[in-house]
């Protein structure tokens, strides 16, 4: 066994540690007061090569795997949890284009979608839910050599932000509905966000609707083949969305435990630091705790990820990552506003908003009980 | 214009951000570094900066050298993921504990035994150091001149580059004949950021290591014991102050006796 991250490994952390310290912490304030992703702030992830990182090179990419974008993310998000779920979600709504679109859709998405021209999204989950896709509504008919699309998806992230998504639509109706996944993007008329989610926490980064209204796609943009959408979905969500969201939350972990850390060194308490507090103690132990155990989970599941393991067998592993990353990151979090005191909850000293992202990241991907059924089918061998 | 050979050198320093966590081992007198992870010097990153710069513009090569142990490795991977195309790391345990002559010569001799070169720069001065001496030292070693605290820097034709030097009193610009040695401030430009597309390329680049045989170097004038100074103790100075509140019947009379207290006479002074 080897638990060491390669030289170019620790390259990657360090410029997403430094993008995040120098870009994105300045602009943290200016995301909890708007509800949309700061307009720049892709187009300078594009020039630092972190909107390629799934990209192959010959597309314009970086390409450095699921483990180099766990690490982009990780780092993003101990700043701000809301920018990295927004890169992680670019990834995730790329990720289908790499591996199941036509050559035709690569050419046209992929340069873009590694620089910033597009930002893309997945869209599957609808009122009913997202975590049972085959009751969906939405539709895509075929027309010649295009299809027409109607419906409505929601809980999108990036609704608004994005200007390109995949789509899963069913495409036959009957005993045993077929469902087809496609590439669309905002030029395509009737493709346009809907309503906007006021959230708890992740402020600064959209949420909501898409709507699709006699929405026209060209045959080509049929991801894997008519027929084939949930396989694409599952992918992408499987393979970036629910290993995102734990990226999320172990920059969320890693970001309380640092707060907590230096305010119990600053704090004075009957004439020392209550770093010298024995309950201070176990709290600050058991956050390190979560800490460690959730990045071992999330790395090797990246890693098994980067190994090309098949979806059905990579699933429960990173269920389980995700599970045990979020609820971590829900503990680690409100450990550091208890630490804190009344201080915990005054904005300025951000655990508050830690708390509050985690709790957005445990829903996200899949809620903490979806990653608990996977988990629970793997470990009782039922079909 | 002809392309330029141009040497970079860099020192691997504690990061200035965890500048709080910084001890001072009370034996040795040196810095702790163990536990703060270390970055390229801030200054010598402009320096790398201006020299890839330099290259983007007219052609040529950017090789860099530090003296540094074996863990400078992911240092040197970085000043090529930053537009450097070749890295010299100068490792050997018998340069530990070099003060800035010793360490000058290691980064000289490095440099010529790796060939040509038309301009080296260097940061002006070391975040954890702050001597602000290798970058003249090595110039006189190689035998060339030097110019220090260079704020901008622009190449006018094949042997000649203009540039600004700035201290207290005046602004100078100079034209300067290659080779020569520069040390550049931070303000000579706005380093790139460290980019997943550097770290990609870096992967073709190749770093080598060289010691002290590769080098030839007489062992009396490198590392510890061929430093001509040596630090004998360090501490942070007294800086506490105290307050006396002057009273008296007249302003006059209060500042006779602030006169009287820094010692000036008043002989003469008009009453």
């Amino acid at each position: 066994m080897n638990f060491q991250f390669s030289p170019e490994q620790e390259l990657i952390r360090k410029a997403a540690r430094e993008f995040a310290e120098e870009v994105v912490r300045p602009r943290v304030q200016e995301m909890e007061e708007g509800q949309y992703i700061l307009d720049d702030l892709f187009r300078l992830m594009g020039e630092v090569g972190f909107l390629g990182v799934l990209i192959p090179q010959e597309y314009g990419g970086t390409n450095l795997g699921t483990l180099g974008a766990v690490l982009v993310v990780e780092e993003i998000s101990r700043i701000s949890a809301a920018l990295g779920t927004g890169l992680q979600v670019h990834c995730l709504g790329l990720l289908p284009v790499v591996k199941f679109a036509t050559p035709a859709c690569k050419e046209k998405y992929l340069p873009g979608l590694a620089t910033g021209k597009y930002i893309a999204t997945g869209s599957i989950t609808e009122a009913s839910g997202g975590s049972d896709p085959t009751t969906m509504s939405t539709v895509a008919v075929q027309d010649g050599d295009s299809w027409v699309i109607n419906g409505r998806k929601c809980f999108i992230t990036l609704n608004k932000t994005a200007n390109t998504t995949w789509v899963t639509t069913c495409t036959k109706e009957g005993k045993r509905r077929e469902f087809t996944t496609f590439f669309v993007d905002k030029s395509m008329e009737g493709y346009k966000e809907g309503r906007l989610e006021n959230k708890t926490g992740m402020h600064g980064l959209d949420n909501g609707e898409v709507v699709f209204k006699n929405c026209r796609v060209p045959d080509t943009n049929v991801l894997l083949g008519v027929g084939r959408g949930l396989p694409v979905a599952l992918t992408a969500i499987g393979r970036m969305g629910r290993m995102g969201m734990a990226c999320a939350a172990l920059g969320t972990i890693q970001a309380s435990l640092e707060a907590a850390v230096k305010f119990a060194n600053e704090r004075v308490l009957y004439g020392r630091p209550i770093a010298y507090l024995q309950g201070v103690q176990f709290k600050i132990a058991e956050m390190a705790y979560l800490l460690e155990t959730s990045r071992l989970l999330v790395y090797k599941a990246a890693w098994l990820t980067d190994q090309n393991m098949p979806d059905a067998e990579l699933a429960p592993k990173v269920a389980m990552a995700k599970y045990v990353a979020t609820q971590s990151a829900i503990k680690a979090s409100d450990l550091a506003v208890e630490i804190l005191g009344g201080y915990g909850v005054v904005r300025e000293y951000n655990t508050e908003r830690y708390l509050r992202d985690a709790r957005m990241i445990w829903a996200a991907a899949g809620t903490g009980d979806i990653m608990q059924l996977t988990v629970a089918r793997e470990a009782l061998k039922l079909k | 214009m002809q392309p330029l050979q141009i040497a970079i050198c860099v020192k691997p320093v504690p990061d200035p951000k965890e500048s709080t966590q910084l001890q001072i081992n009370p034996t040795t007198k040196t810095l702790v570094r163990k536990g703060i992870p270390l970055v390229i010097n801030p200054m010598d990153r402009n320096a790398l900066e201006a020299g890839v710069k330099l290259k983007e513009a007219n052609g040529g090569k950017v090789t860099v050298f530090s003296m540094s142990p074996p863990e400078g490795e992911l240092t040197m991977l970085e000043t090529l993921a930053l537009g450097a195309d070749e890295a010299i790391l100068l490792s050997d345990l018998i340069f530990a504990g070099g003060d800035t002559l010793a360490t000058a010569r290691v980064l000289a001799a490095g440099i010529k035994a790796q060939g040509n070169w038309d301009l080296v720069i260097c940061g002006a001065e070391s975040f954890d150091g702050g001597t602000a001496q290798v970058g003249a030292q090595l110039a006189v070693l190689l035998g060339t001149p030097w110019i220090t605290r260079v704020s901008h820097l622009k190449r006018v034709d094949d042997k000649h580059l203009l540039v600004t030097v700035e201290d207290e009193v005046e602004q100078r610009e100079l034209l300067v004949q290659l080779p020569v040695v520069l040390t550049v401030e931070s303000v000579v430009n706005q380093a790139r950021p460290l980019s997943l597309w550097g770290i990609v390329e870096a992967r073709n680049k190749k770093i080598t290591v060289y010691n002290a045989d590769t080098l030839k170097l007489d062992q009396k004038g490198i590392g510890l014991d061929g430093s001509p100074t040596q630090t004998r103790d360090l501490f942070a100075p007294d800086a506490s102050r105290e307050a006396e509140i002057l009273t008296g019947d007249s302003p006059q009379q209060i500042a006779n006796q602030l006169l009287d207290k820094i010692g000036w006479s008043r002989k003469g002074a008009a009453n």
